[in-house]
């Protein structure tokens, strides 16, 4: 089933175009990941579901159902949640006061919900009552992904959720994000870290230029040699990838 | 001692009391609608005089039936007042740059404080007549009975706001806004009440605060005004966007003006008490020079 679709999206900030036509989709159960160099519109085809910037073409289907150019805040209510790279905590308020807001949407008794987050995360629950801004970057990715999760969403959005963590504290978001899908929750991320997420994706898209270039389960893109050069070769992951 | 006490830290806790419950205003326009409301002052005087005519109308002249029916009365008008003024001149300039925002309270102020002066005059007036009561103490303490219930009052109100940010979904939200308006968007929050609470918020404790000026002092028209720099020092120095740090920064402003003429150093007041207000723009500048996220860890200008 689909989740979630772009169809032939284009479209920026004010005059600046950065999208020139992406596709994208997410079915029900699957993790997929948007990778491609700096500046080829990651980011910007997520923020585009989330109503974030005028598309002037295309459409954004949420359950077959057009979604395109709503403002964020009733994004929210069809149950899409996302969470940005940076900025995605509410840095003075505590952990458990996160979570709530979180839940700001919800009229229905979120109590048990909270519940469930804490389950998922054992160190919120020792740390509900601190300040948010007070913690790990680690943990505070995952009050930051347990927040959005309070709504139980359709479908989770994250942006590079790994930027500027450690290697260690990566592979725990990366094992993290597996264990919010296995909880049944679709996820579209947009990362850096390409090679890890294709990994544990089911899907990848490539971006480059603001369009589609090469997409496929993650392995295939894992072993396609173009994208491996282009993508898996450069950067952070040169040392781990070697001659791919 | 008996002279300190009575003469300089007491008047320093009044004017400090008074200064916290305007400054939470300033803080949170500051923190959530982003832009700094000179008009503060203005939304104060305007209470005062709602109180004062009311004080008119009904003919009540002491002080318990003042602060207890009067005041929520007035506070409640000047509420009204501040919404609607939200609505026909900050809400179409909600997206604009801050300059622009600040610009137009400056705007407001002038057009508060001009109708202000044609409604009711600028001759000084007074909420609470005669001489009132005072309370000895322990042979050497001396203040009067009005004071017992400024103090108090502020306490209550400071509490009110600590119950309504820490315990209720809109409290929470506001701290989330004023955290990050982006992010705050982003979670679904209903920006527009948070704002609406704001105001509301900021224009009782305006209010409030300005009838315990005027139940201490007198009314005049510039009264506001003339309180809204040290006010501003107060939200400065206790961090920008952090209520419990404007009541903080309130206190040790008002008490840093009334103990700057106290007579440390031989038998004349250590500074002239004209330059009192100097206090409160001397903290001010240090605070900016030397801590700009102020004691509370504020925003940045």
């Amino acid at each position: 089933m689909r989740v979630l679709e772009l169809d032939n999206v284009v479209g920026g900030y004010g005059d600046t175009q950065i999208l020139h036509g992406v596709s994208m989709h997410v079915d029900a159960g699957e993790i997929v990941v948007i990778i491609g160099p700096n500046g080829a519109g990651k980011s910007t085809a997520m923020k585009a579901v989330f109503g974030l910037l005028k598309l002037t073409d295309g459409s954004v289907l949420l359950d077959g159902e057009a979604i395109t150019n709503t403002p964020p805040e009733k994004v929210v209510r069809h149950g899409v949640c996302y969470v940005p790279q940076t900025g995605n905590i509410f840095p003075s308020l505590t952990v458990e006061e996160n979570l709530e807001m979180g839940a700001y949407v919800r009229v229905d008794d979120f109590k048990p919900r909270l519940k469930e987050i804490y389950e998922m995360f054992p160190p919120l629950l020792e740390k509900r009552q601190q300040a948010a801004g007070t913690l790990s970057g680690g943990q505070r990715q995952m009050v930051a992904m347990g927040k959005a999760l309070m709504l139980e969403p359709k479908i989770l959005l994250l942006d590079e959720p790994t930027a500027g963590l450690s290697p260690k504290f990566r592979g725990e978001i990366f094992e993290t994000v597996k264990k919010i899908n296995r909880a049944g929750t679709p996820i579209l991320m947009v990362e850096q870290n390409a090679k890890q997420a294709l990994g544990i994706a089911n899907r990848g898209y490539v971006l480059v230029d603001g369009k589609n270039r090469f997409e496929g389960t993650g392995k295939e893109l894992l072993n396609d040699p173009e994208v491996a050069e282009m993508f898996l070769g450069g950067g952070k992951q040169s040392h781990k990838t070697g001659k791919a | 001692m008996a002279e300190f006490i009575n003469f300089y830290l007491i008047p320093g806790l009044i004017l400090g009391s008074i200064y916290a419950l305007g400054a939470i205003g300033i803080t949170m326009t500051f923190g959530i609608l982003r832009f700094a409301n000179f008009a503060h002052g203005e939304t104060m005087t305007l209470g005062v005089y709602i109180a004062w005519s009311l004080v008119q109308l009904t003919g009540i002249k002491s002080l318990v039936p003042i602060l207890l029916v009067l005041m929520p009365v007035s506070m409640m008008l000047t509420i009204m007042i501040v919404l609607l003024i939200d609505k026909a001149f900050y809400k179409p300039l909600r997206a604009s740059p801050v300059i622009i925002l600040v610009i137009a309270s400056f705007g407001l102020m002038l057009m508060i404080r001009s109708v202000t002066q044609f409604s009711w005059g600028v001759q000084l007036k007074t909420i609470l007549p005669g001489i009132q009561p005072r309370i000895n103490l322990l042979d050497f303490l001396s203040f009067p009975l009005k004071h017992v219930f400024i103090v108090g009052g502020a306490l209550l109100l400071m509490y009110a706001v600590h119950h309504v940010l820490t315990y209720t979904k809109i409290g929470k939200a506001m701290r989330a806004m004023s955290d990050s308006p982006e992010l705050a968007r982003l979670t679904g929050i209903n920006t527009e009440n948070v704002v609406m609470a704001t105001w509301v918020m900021g224009a009782g404790l305006a209010c409030a605060a300005g009838v315990f000026l005027a139940v201490d002092t007198q009314v005049d028209t510039m009264m506001g005004f003339k309180i809204l720099l040290p006010m501003f020092a107060a939200a400065i120095l206790g961090g920008v966007g952090k209520p419990y740090g404007a009541m903080a920064g309130g206190l040790v402003i008002g008490v840093a003006e009334e103990l700057s003429s106290y007579h440390w150093i031989g038998d004349g007041p250590l500074l002239n008490p004209g330059y009192k207000q100097g206090i409160a723009f001397a903290i001010m500048i240090i605070i900016l020079l030397w801590r700009p996220t102020g004691l509370f860890k504020g925003k940045s200008f």
